[in-house]
C-alpha cells in the first residue's frame, strides 16, 4: 500500500514541466490532483521513474468563457469548476456531470483535466467532451497541438497524448441558448465510477448530441441515436445507442445488462433534455 | 530552470528532503522522501496519530485533512507537496481537550460515533461543509459526508450532529436553533 520509490519534479512554469516531460520521455507521468493517480501508485498498479507536480504552475489554474468554448485550465479542480458561473452559463451541462464525479472531497482537488487525461472509459467528463465534441490542448517539446475528443481517447486508459505532452486546457463547447441538457448514470453508489453514463444536449437547431462512457474501450457517440433522437424517437434512440455499443463484462455488470442500461439511460437523457428544452424556451 | 538543475545530480530528485509546513498553527520541519504519503508524515513523522489511514486509496475518507483551508485526502498527496502549506489535522479542531468545538460537542450529544476510526475526518469534512455553508439542508449533509465511510453508527446520527452544530433545522436557510 505504498507506493515505489520515485523522482520528485516541481516545474514553476509550463515551459519547464515541458522540458522535464521531454527530458524524462517514457518515465515521466504529470501529477495534478492525484485522485486517480496515487490510489493507483498507492496499490502499486503502476508506477513511474519520476513525477512531474504541475501544482505549482498558478498560471494553469483557470475557467475562461472563450469565442465558442468554455476553455479549463490543467489545474482547475472539479470543485472550482462546479461553483463557476461561467460554467453555469456557458455550459451548464459541465457542472451537473461533476456531480457524478467521486465525493466533494475528491472533486476540491481532483482536476478536471486529470479525469481527461486519466481516460477512463467509465468515467463522466471524457464521455461529455466527447457527446459535445470539444478537445483538448496539448503541449509538448514539438509544440502546441488541439485534439478533438473523439481523437483524443484511444482505448482504456489510453490517449494521442504523447510522453513529452502536457494536457493544458479542455474546451468544453457553450451550449446555446435555449439548449436542454442532461446527465444520467447509474453506478452502485453515487460518486462512484459510472456501470453506464449518458450525457445528452438537446440544441436549439433541433440536433441531438449523445456521449456515452461504460459501454466501450473509449466513450463513444452514438450517431445513429442521436438522429432518432433529434426526430423525437426515443425508444429507437436508445435502441441503437445500445447496438453500437460494445462493452465488457466484469465484476460489477454483464455486457448484456451494460448494454440494457445504455438503451434506458439514453433514453431517460434525452427525453430529460428535450422537457429542460421545451422548458427553456417557454421560460 | 537553473533552481530546478541545483539539483545537479538525479538522484537527488529521489532523496527525501527537508520540507516545512504548519501543521494546527505549528511550523514543522522534517525530512520526507518524495513517495512518502502525506498521511504517514503526518502520523509517523510528526507524531499527529489523530489522522486515521484506512483504505489508502482514497475511498474511506478517514484521512481526511484540512489543506490550505480544503479538504483532501491524505493518503492521495505526498508529503513533499505540502511544502509550504497549512495543514489542519483533528488535534487542531479543538482549543484543548476541554474546549471542543461545537460540532464535536454535538458528535458526542448525539452519539455519531462507536468505534471512532472514521471520526477524525468525519469532523474535518463537516468542518469544511460548515465553514463554507454555516445552515445546509439535510441533503446537503448527506451529500458532503457521502465520501465519509462508517460501519458502526449507520449515519443517521452523523447526520444529526453536523445539523445540531449548523445553524439551521436542516431545512436551510437563515435558521435559529443556536441551543
Amino acid at each position: 500500500m505504498k507506493p515505489a520509490a520515485f523522482g520528485y519534479l516541481t516545474p514553476r512554469t509550463r515551459e519547464e514541466a515541458i522540458e522535464v516531460l521531454s527530458r524524462y520521455a517514457g518515465d515521466a507521468k504529470v501529477l495534478a490532483g492525484g485522485q486517480s493517480l496515487v490510489p493507483l501508485l498507492n496499490f502499486r498498479l503502476t508506477s513511474f521513474r519520476y513525477l512531474v507536480d504541475i501544482n505549482r504552475i498558478p498560471d494553469l489554474d483557470y475557467i475562461r468563457s472563450e469565442q465558442g468554448y468554455l476553455a479549463i485550465g490543467a489545474l482547475a479542480r472539479h470543485r472550482s469548476v462546479e461553483q463557476s458561473a461561467e460554467a453555469a452559463r456557458e455550459c451548464p451541462l459541465l457542472p451537473e456531470a461533476l456531480q457524478f464525479v467521486g465525493h466533494p472531497v475528491i472533486r476540491q482537488r481532483g482536476t478536471v483535466c486529470g479525469s481527461i487525461a486519466h481516460a477512463d472509459p467509465s468515467a463522466e467528463l471524457p464521455a461529455l467532451l466527447t457527446a459535445l465534441g470539444g478537445s483538448v490542448v496539448l503541449e509538448g517539446s514539438s509544440g502546441r497541438r488541439v485534439a478533438d475528443a473523439e481523437e483524443y481517447f484511444l482505448g482504456y486508459l489510453m490517449t494521442a497524448q504523447q510522453p513529452d505532452e502536457l494536457l493544458v486546457e479542455a474546451r468544453f463547447p457553450k451550449l446555446p441558448n435555449g439548449s436542454g441538457f442532461a446527465f444520467e448514470e447509474l453506478a452502485r453508489r453515487h460518486g462512484d465510477f459510472a456501470i453506464v453514463g449518458v450525457a445528452c444536449a438537446a440544441l436549439p437547431d433541433g440536433s441531438v448530441r449523445l456521449g456515452v462512457c461504460g459501454a466501450n474501450s473509449v466513450p463513444f457517440r452514438p450517431l445513429k441515436a442521436e438522429t432518432a433522437a433529434a426526430q423525437g424517437d426515443l425508444q429507437e434512440a436508445g435502441r441503437l445507442a445500445a447496438a453500437d455499443s460494445d462493452p465488457d463484462s466484469d465484476l460489477h455488470a454483464t455486457a448484456e445488462y451494460r448494454r440494457a442500461m445504455v438503451s434506458k439511460l439514453v433514453e431517460r437523457a434525452v427525453r430529460h433534455a428535450l422537457e429542460r428544452k421545451e422548458g427553456n424556451a417557454r421560460g | 530552470m537553473a533552481e530546478m538543475r541545483t539539483g545537479h545530480l538525479e538522484d537527488a530528485l529521489f532523496e527525501a528532503r527537508e520540507i516545512a509546513c504548519t501543521v494546527n498553527g505549528k511550523l514543522y520541519r522534517a525530512m520526507a522522501e518524495p513517495r512518502r504519503l502525506l498521511s504517514d508524515f503526518i502520523r509517523e513523522d510528526l507524531d499527529l496519530k489523530g489522522t486515521h489511514v484506512g483504505c489508502e486509496h482514497g475511498v474511506c475518507g478517514a484521512c481526511t485533512i484540512l489543506f490550505n483551508g480544503q479538504p483532501a485526502r491524505s493518503c492521495l498527496m505526498f508529503a513533499v507537496q505540502a511544502d509550504g502549506a497549512e495543514i489542519v489535522t483533528v488535534e487542531g479542531l479543538a482549543r484543548s481537550p476541554q474546549q471542543l468545538t461545537r460540532l464535536q460537542e454535538s458528535f458526542s450529544q448525539e452519539h455519531a460515533l462507536q468505534c471512532g476510526y472514521c471520526t477524525p475526518g468525519m469532523l474535518i469534512s463537516a468542518t469544511a461543509l460548515l465553514s463554507e455553508n454555516p445552515s445546509p439542508t439535510d441533503s446537503e449533509v448527506r451529500h458532503a459526508m457521502a465520501g465519509q465511510l462508517c460501519r458502526c453508527t449507520g449515519y443517521e446520527q452523523i447526520v444529526r450532529a453536523v445539523l445540531a452544530a449548523a445553524d439551521s433545522d436542516g431545512k436551510g436557510g437563515e435558521g435559529g436553533n443556536h441551543a
